[in-house]
C-alpha cells in the first residue's frame, strides 16, 4: 500500500499545461525526489497536492483515500504538511508562534472553551508547547525561540518552516527546495535532517530539489520532469544517467 | 416612455460624474494601489475653486474653468508630497486611513473658506434645452456626457499608448522594480496624484450647475465607489462604465421605487457585485503564486 | 533590567508575565475604582464614555488588527446592540437578559456578514463594511415598528436585579468598568489560546494557515462574530449611557471614531483600545477648550504683551470663529488621523512600548531600531 499516489494528474493554466498526465507512487517511510528544470510542474503538483489549486484532470490518493477534491484546510489533518518555496511564515509572529499555530491541526478546545480558558485549554497548551519543544531540540532552534521572524535570517527562516511542518506530526511531508538560498554547511545540516525524519520520525518525504548532491545523497527514488511531463522514475544513480534527463537538464 | 427616457439621460449625466469620480480612483489604483477616498472632496474643491474663480475674482467660464483645473492639479501634487510620500511602504489600510482623514480635513477646511451655504456660479449651459421630438435635454446634462467621454478617450490613450502611461501601471504592479528600471516612481505618484486632482477637479466644474457647490458634493464620492468597483479597480472604460450604471439605477430606483431605496440602490448594488465577481466587470483576476 | 529565567510553560501562558504586573496593573484598577470618589460628575461621565469606546476598540482591534480584516462600519454593530436593549426593555425584558442578548443577535448579524466577507479582502472589505453600515443605518431608520424610525427612542435607565443604576450614578460606572474588565480577559485569553493563534495567522499569510489546518472560513466568520458581539455589548451601554438613540447617531462618522480609537492606540496591544479611548472621549472637551477658553486666555496674554485692545479683540473674534466652525471636530480627526499615521504608526502604545525597551536597554539602546527601512509598496494584490 502506498503512501501517495498519483494518478494521471493535469493542470491547465488557460492554454498552457502546466502539467500534463503525471503518475507516480511515492512509498511509505522512502524519500522521493522530483527534479527538472524550471517550470517544470514540480511546484504546480506540490500546489495540487496540498489543493492550493484543482488539477484540470486526474486523481490523487493518500493511503488510497481518494483526496483529490477535500477542502485545502482539510490537507493538513490528513497528515500531509508542506513547506513553501517563498517561505511563507508569519513575519510578526515568534517563531514559537509559528510553530505553535502548526500544532493547529490538533487541537482539541473550542472557541467558548478558550475564552473561558478553562484547565482543560491549559492542559492542552502545556500538551501542544511539549511537543512543540520536541521539534525545537531536534531542528536545534533553542537561541531562535523568542524572536520575532522578520529578523532572522534566510537560513534559520528556512529551518523555521521545516520544523513548522513538523509540527504538524504528517505522515507525509512535502518539502519545496528544501536547499535553495542555504551555503554548504546549512545544505549538509539539511541533509541530515532528512535523514533522521525519515529514519527517526519514520515520516515519508515527497521533495523538490535542484541541488543534485543532496538528491544522490538522501533520496530513494528520483522522478524528472520537463515540460509537465514524467521523464525518468527510479534511483538518483539510474535517472542521473538516463539520456532524457541529461539532454533535459543535467548537462552532458 | 418619455419619462423613462428623460430618467435615463438624467441618471447618464449623474452617472457620468460618478464615472468621473470613479477615474480619479482608478487612476491613483493604476500607479499606487492606493485607494484615495478624498476623491469626492477634492471634487467639490475644483466647484470651490472654480467659484472663486468665475464668481468671485471675475474670470470668465472658460478661463475659470482652465484655472480651476490647473489649481487642482497643483494642489493634487502638494498633497502628495505632504500627506501621501511619508506614508509610502506602509499597509495599504494605513494609506487609506490617511486618504480618509485628508477628506475630512478637506470638508472641513473648505467649509469654513467659503461657508456652507450653496453657491453658483453662470455656465454656458445652465440655460437651454435641446429638444428631440418630444423630448426635452437640458444641455447642462449633456455637456456633463460628452465631456465625460472626451476625457476618457484622452486618459485611455494616455495610459495604453504613450510610455510614461506604461511606467504608471508598472509601478502599481512592482514598485521596487520599477525603481530597478528607472522609472522616476515618486514623479510618477506626483503626477498620478496631480492629474487625479485635476480629474476630481473637472468633474467638479462639470457638476456645478446640477447639484451646486457645497461642502457636501464630496459625499457623491462615496457614491462613487459602487462605481469603481462594478467597473473593475484597474480599468479606465470601466470607471465610466460602473459610474453610467450605477448613475442609470440610482435615478431610476428614486423615479420607481418608494422613497429612501434611492440612497441604499447603490450601495445594494455595490454588495451584490462584490459577492458575485468582485474583480468588477473589467478588472483582473489575480492570484499569488507560492 | 529584568531578566526572565523561565523554567516552566506557565511562564509563558500567564496573563501576567511576572510579579511587577501584578502592582502596576493593580494600581490602576484602584485608580479606576476610586476615580469616581474623586472627580466630578463631568469627568466620571467622560470615563464611562471612555469605557464603553474601549469596549468596541477592543472589539474592532480583535477583528482588524489581529485578524486583519478591515472594518469601518462597527456603529453598525453597536446600533444593532443598542436597539436590541432599548425594544426588548420596551418589552418588558430583563436587564440580565436583553444585555447578553444585544450581544449575541449584533454576534449573529457579525456571523451574517462575515460569510459574504470571506470572498473580499483589503480595499474591497473596507468598501464591503461601510456599505454594510449605510444600509444599517436606512434600516434603523424604515423599520419603524420596532426602531421607532427618525424618532429615536427613549431608553429608561438599567434595572439590575431590582437595583435602579441611573446613567449618571456609580452603580452604572462600575457597571461599565466591570464589563471593561471582562472583555478584555476574553480577548487576552483568545489570544493567548489556539484561536487568538489561527487569527493573527490568517492575518499574516493566509496560504500558510490553510496548510496548517486553519479553517478560513471558520475563523474568519468567527472573528467578525466575536468583534461584532463585543460591540453589541457596548451598544447596549451605550444605549442606556445617552438614555435615547436615533439612526442618525450611528453614522460613518461613528465607525470613523472607532478606527481612531485602533489608529491612535496601535495594534500592537489591547492597552491600545484603552488608550485610544481615551484620547478619542477627550477631543470633545478640547473642542469646547478651543471654543471657549482658549481665545480668552490669548486675548489676555496679547493684551498683557502690549498689543492693543482692539487687535486683542479681533485675535478672540477670529479664534473663536475658528473654534466654532461647525466642522472643526471632521477636521480635528482628520489631522490625528494623518498625523498619526506619519509619526506614530503604532500608536500611543507603540509609543509607550518603546519607551520602556530605551529605559530597558540604557544606554545601548539604538535611535534607528524601529525606523522604517522599506520605502517602496508592495503590491497587496497577490496576498
Amino acid at each position: 500500500m502506498s503512501c501517495l499516489r498519483v494518478d494521471g494528474i493535469t493542470l491547465r493554466f488557460g492554454g498552457l499545461v502546466a502539467v500534463d498526465r503525471v503518475s507516480f507512487a511515492v512509498e511509505r517511510g522512502e524519500v522521493f525526489t522530483m527534479i527538472g528544470p524550471n517550470g517544470a510542474g514540480k511546484t504546480s503538483i506540490f500546489n495540487i497536492i496540498s489543493r492550493l489549486y484543482r488539477p484540470s484532470a486526474g486523481r490523487f490518493y493518500f493511503d488510497d483515500r481518494d483526496i483529490t477534491d477535500v477542502p485545502p484546510h482539510r490537507v493538513a489533518e490528513l497528515g500531509i504538511a508542506r513547506t513553501f518555496q517563498n517561505i511563507e511564515l508569519f513575519e510578526n509572529a515568534t517563531v514559537l508562534d509559528n510553530l505553535l499555530v502548526g500544532r493547529h491541526r490538533h487541537r482539541s478546545t473550542r472557541v467558548w472553551e478558550d475564552i473561558l480558558f478553562l484547565p482543560k485549554v491549559r492542559r492542552a497548551e502545556y500538551a501542544h508547547r511539549h511537543r512543540v519543544e520536541e521539534v525545537i531540540d531536534f531542528l536545534e532552534l533553542q537561541r531562535y525561540r523568542d524572536q520575532l521572524i522578520a529578523g532572522l535570517p534566510y537560513g534559520v527562516r528556512k529551518v523555521c518552516e521545516l520544523a513548522r511542518a513538523l509540527c504538524t506530526e504528517p505522515k507525509l511531508l512535502l518539502l519545496d527546495e528544501p536547499s535553495s538560498g542555504l551555503n554548504v554547511e546549512e545544505t549538509e545540516d539539511m541533509a541530515f535532517w532528512i535523514n533522521d525524519i525519515k529514519k527517526e520520525l519514520g515520516i515519508t518525504v515527497l521533495m523538490v530539489e535542484h541541488d543534485m548532491t543532496l538528491v544522490s545523497r538522501v533520496s530513494d527514488r528520483v522522478l524528472a520532469l520537463n515540460y509537465g511531463r514524467v521523464l525518468a522514475l527510479g534511483t538518483p544513480a539510474e535517472v542521473q544517467r538516463h539520456p532524457d534527463v541529461v539532454a533535459a537538464y543535467l548537462g552532458a | 416612455m418619455l419619462d423613462f427616457i428623460q430618467q435615463l439621460v438624467g441618471g447618464v449625466a449623474l452617472g457620468c460624474v460618478y464615472g468621473l469620480i470613479a477615474l480619479g480612483f482608478v487612476l491613483i489604483y493604476k500607479a499606487t494601489e492606493v485607494i484615495n477616498f478624498a476623491q469626492g472632496d477634492l471634487m467639490m474643491l475644483g466647484g470651490f475653486f472654480a467659484y472663486t474663480f468665475v464668481a468671485q475674482l471675475g474670470f470668465s467660464y472658460w478661463v475659470g474653468f482652465a484655472l480651476a483645473i490647473a489649481a487642482m492639479a497643483a494642489f493634487g501634487a502638494a498633497v502628495e508630497r505632504i500627506v501621501v510620500r511619508p506614508i509610502l511602504g506602509y499597509p495599504q489600510f494605513s494609506i487609506v486611513m490617511a486618504t480618509i482623514g485628508l477628506g475630512l480635513v478637506l470638508r472641513s477646511v473648505a467649509g469654513m473658506i467659503w461657508g456652507t451655504d450653496d453657491l453658483r456660479i453662470d455656465t454656458p449651459f445652465s440655460a437651454g434645452v435641446l429638444r428631440v421630438g418630444a423630448l426635452v435635454l437640458a444641455y447642462d446634462k449633456l455637456s456633463v456626457i460628452v465631456a465625460t467621454m472626451l476625457l476618457c478617450l484622452v486618459l485611455w490613450l494616455y495610459f495604453n499608448r504613450t510610455r510614461m502611461g506604461v511606467a504608471m501601471q508598472a509601478t502599481s504592479q512592482n514598485m521596487l522594480g520599477a525603481y530597478y528600471m528607472g522609472i522616476p516612481v515618486k514623479r510618477v505618484f506626483s503626477l498620478i496624484w496631480a492629474i487625479s486632482a485635476a480629474v476630481a477637479g473637472f468633474a467638479g466644474v462639470l457638476l456645478a450647475p446640477i447639484a451646486f457647490i457645497h461642502t457636501n458634493v464630496g459625499f457623491l464620492g462615496l457614491k462613487a465607489f459602487p462605481a469603481a468597483v462594478l467597473g473593475g479597480f484597474g480599468s479606465i472604460p470601466g470607471a465610466l462604465v460602473g459610474g453610467v450604471v450605477i448613475g442609470v439605477i440610482e435615478t431610476l430606483s428614486g423615479f420607481y421605487l418608494p422613497q429612501g431605496f434611492k440612497d441604499v440602490a447603490a450601495y445594494v448594488v455595490l454588495l451584490a457585485v462584490l459577492m458575485v465577481k468582485p474583480s468588477g466587470l473589467f478588472g483582473l483576476e489575480l492570484r499569488k503564486k507560492v | 533590567m529584568r531578566i526572565l529565567f523561565k523554567t516552566d510553560y506557565d511562564q509563558d501562558i500567564r496573563l501576567f508575565k511576572h510579579s511587577g504586573y501584578w502592582w502596576s496593573y493593580g494600581a490602576l484598577l484602584l485608580v479606576a475604582v476610586l476615580a469616581p470618589l474623586a472627580l466630578g460628575s463631568y469627568l466620571q461621565s467622560q470615563l464611562v464614555f471612555v469605557f464603553i469606546y474601549a469596549i468596541v476598540g477592543v472589539g474592532l482591534m480583535i477583528l482588524t488588527g489581529f485578524t486583519g480584516q478591515a472594518s469601518l462600519g462597527h456603529a453598525a454593530f453597536l446600533a444593532i446592540g443598542a436597539y436590541t436593549a432599548a425594544y426588548l426593555q420596551k418589552l418588558g425584558v430583563p436587564f440580565v437578559v436583553y444585555m447578553p442578548l444585544a450581544a449575541l443577535v449584533a454576534g449573529g448579524v457579525g456571523a451574517l456578514v462575515g460569510f459574504p466577507a470571506l470572498r473580499l479582502t483589503g480595499i474591497y472589505l473596507v468598501i464591503a463594511t461601510i456599505a454594510f453600515g449605510f444600509i444599517v443605518e436606512e434600516v434603523a431608520a424604515r423599520w419603524e415598528s420596532v426602531t421607532n424610525g427618525n424618532e429615536g427612542m427613549r431608553v429608561k435607565a438599567v434595572d439590575l436585579l431590582g437595583w435602579t443604576l441611573a446613567r449618571d450614578g456609580y452603580g452604572f460606572y462600575y457597571l461599565s468598568l466591570a464589563v471593561l474588565i471582562l472583555v478584555l480577559l476574553a480577548a487576552l485569553n483568545i489570544l493567548r489560546s489556539p484561536t487568538g493563534r489561527a487569527f493573527v495567522a490568517i492575518r499574516d499569510s493566509e496560504t500558510a494557515a490553510k496548510s496548517m489546518g486553519v479553517n478560513l472560513a471558520v475563523y474568519k466568520v468567527m472573528a467578525f462574530s466575536i468583534s461584532a458581539g463585543i460591540t453589541g455589548l457596548a451598544g447596549c451601554l451605550y444605549a442606556h449611557k445617552l438614555s435615547f438613540i436615533s439612526p442618525e447617531m450611528f453614522t460613518l462618522l461613528l465607525s470613523l471614531e472607532f478606527i481612531i480609537v485602533i489608529i491612535i492606540g496601535g495594534v500592537l496591544g489591547l492597552h491600545g483600545a484603552v488608550l485610544g479611548a481615551i484620547f478619542i472621549v477627550m477631543v470633545d472637551p478640547f473642542l469646547t477648550f478651543l471654543k471657549d477658553d482658549l481665545p480668552r486666555s490669548f486675548a489676555g496674554l496679547a493684551g498683557s504683551l502690549g498689543f492693543s485692545e482692539s487687535s486683542a479683540r479681533a485675535l478672540q473674534d477670529t479664534m473663536e470663529r475658528i473654534g466654532g466652525a461647525p466642522g472643526l471636530k471632521s477636521a480635528i480627526y482628520g489631522v490625528i488621523i494623518i498625523l498619526f499615521i506619519i509619526y506614530e504608526p503604532y500608536g500611543l502604545y507603540g509609543r509607550w512600548l518603546k519607551l520602556k525597551l530605551y529605559f530597558d536597554r540604557f544606554p545601548v539602546y539604538k535611535k534607528a531600531t524601529f525606523k522604517r527601512q522599506k520605502t517602496y509598496v508592495k503590491s497587496e494584490r497577490n496576498r
